[in-house]
């Protein structure tokens, strides 16, 4: 169990940098599920639900999502919904449950760059960059590689383009961490996947070749390159072979729902 | 440091530490509806609604509540009942230990979703876990209470 020294209810993002750089145990606090659990002495917990940053905004060139938006508002917000085919609804649903996700905050689940998330691996399936408060804008696919700093994210911005998206996941029983996730997004005839959960970071494989989506064997085909060029490991739900096959397979699952070849889940 | 909120429809005002949970906050007013079943954010059974929605309050900070409404099922005893039967008839309060955090969520769920579909009903239902039921008496429970036909 963590403690709180001082809690500080930030009443600018300036007030909270400053507040997170004066001390190496002063943190800031989102849905604080994940802190919680922890066994850190915290100094200052920083707040930043004072600030604003919880709400969707929507324009006809895409969303700008602030990082205190809870992952039940992503879920269920219907600009979201339409831009990306369903693609939040499947990647969050399966965390926990409604009440959790009204807690999980989108800043506290992208800033550590967990290997399990669906949420990375969703936001890493759209154009998305984000915002920090320090590094300024950065490419989705940059910040999942950067080591975990002491910056502030305050928001998230998707572009709308057009493209369709369909997402998988493998856990072991609902609810539980995934062993592996999996999106397949195709933009104007390019196919591009992203693997999450490998047990690493989720990371997106950009346009791999795929001639004829409609020929099964090519998609097989496809699977195998994105595969390839991932690394995997092993932990407690699975090896790195398992996860390769599932892998491949949740890749043409995808790939078959979007080529309409299966009803939807 | 000192906070006010609503709690069942009333003001409060209480001093409470920087790392107080809303949970053990709750618990030491008098709200024994509202229990810690895993304290890992996983089983539902702290459900209690922060400004209408369901929220896990085993981790709220309390510090977060200045200005805002809370509600647990001591404040929905009324509401409560009608859900409570269903669970009863369906034989799904075996030991009852999971169902305060099940009935404030299902009142919840009413309360989002005019008229909710099985697939609405199940996700719901997954976030309140529990150790006795195997859970097809309690989604029985909820078609019932919603109308839904059981086929
Ligand atoms: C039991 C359990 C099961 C889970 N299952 C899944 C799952 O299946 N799939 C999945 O994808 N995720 C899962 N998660 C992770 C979950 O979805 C959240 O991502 C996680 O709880 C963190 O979100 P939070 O808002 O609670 O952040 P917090 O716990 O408050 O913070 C997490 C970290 O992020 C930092 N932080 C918070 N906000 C910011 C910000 N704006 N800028 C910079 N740093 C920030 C905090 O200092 C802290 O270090 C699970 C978590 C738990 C506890
Ligand atoms: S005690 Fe809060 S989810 Fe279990
Ligand atoms: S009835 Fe015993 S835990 Fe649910």
């Amino acid at each position: 169990m963590y403690t709180v020294k001082h809690y500080c209810m930030a009443s600018s993002l300036d007030e909270a940098y400053k507040t997170l750089q004066e001390n190496r145990n002063n943190i800031l606090i989102g849905g604080n599920l994940w802190l919680r659990m922890g066994e850190r002495r915290v100094n200052t917990a920083i707040d930043l639900s004072g600030l604003g940053l919880d709400t969707i905004e929507e324009t006809d060139e895409g969303f700008r999502i602030g990082c205190m938006v809870s992952l039940r508002q992503l879920e269920t917000h219907e600009g979201l919904h339409e831009a990306f085919g369903g693609l939040f609804k499947k990647a969050l649903c399966p965390i926990v449950g409604v009440q959790f996700r009204n807690c999980a905050r989108v800043g506290g689940s992208l800033f550590p760059r967990f290997g399990f998330s669906d949420v990375l691996t969703a936001f890493l399936a759209c154009d998305t960059e984000v915002e920090l408060y320090k590094a300024g804008r950065k490419k989705i696919c940059e910040f999942a590689a950067m080591p975990v700093d002491r910056d502030i994210l305050t928001h998230v911005l998707v572009r709308k383009d057009h493209r369709k998206v369909d997402y998988r996941s493998f856990r072991m029983t609902e609810t539980d961490f995934p062993t592996v996730t999996c999106a397949v997004i195709c933009k104007e005839g390019r196919y591009s996947a992203v693997i999450g959960a490998r047990p690493g970071c989720a990371r997106l494989v950009e346009d791999v070749p795929l001639d004829d989506p409609q020929d099964a064997g090519q998609r097989a085909g496809f699977a195998r390159k994105v595969a390839a060029g991932l690394d995997f490991g092993s932990n407690m739900r699975g090896s790195a072979d398992y996860r390769r096959d599932l892998s491949c397979r949740l890749i043409m699952r995808c790939l078959e729902q979007l080529e309409g070849e299966v009803p939807g889940r | 440091m000192l906070i006010s909120f609503i709690i069942n429809g009333k003001q409060a005002k209480r001093e409470i530490a920087p790392d107080t949970i809303l949970l053990d906050l709750l618990r030491s007013m008098g709200m024994k509806s509202v229990k810690c079943g895993c304290d890992t954010g996983n089983c539902g059974l702290c459900t209690v609604w922060l400004d209408g929605s369901p929220v896990l309050s085993c981790s709220v900070p309390a510090a977060r509540l200045e200005g805002h409404t809370v509600t647990t099922l001591e404040g929905l005893q009324e509401e409560a009942a009608a859900f409570s039967r269903c669970l009863a008839d369906e034989g799904a309060d075996q030991c009852g230990f999971c169902s305060p955090g099940l009935i404030i969520n299902v009142l919840a769920l009413e309360r989002e979703i005019e008229d909710p579909d099985v697939n609405q009903i199940k996700e719901y239902l997954s976030g309140n876990l529990c150790r006795c039921t195997g859970y097809q008496s309690q989604l029985r429970a909820m078609m019932k209470y919603f109308g839904k036909s059981q086929e």
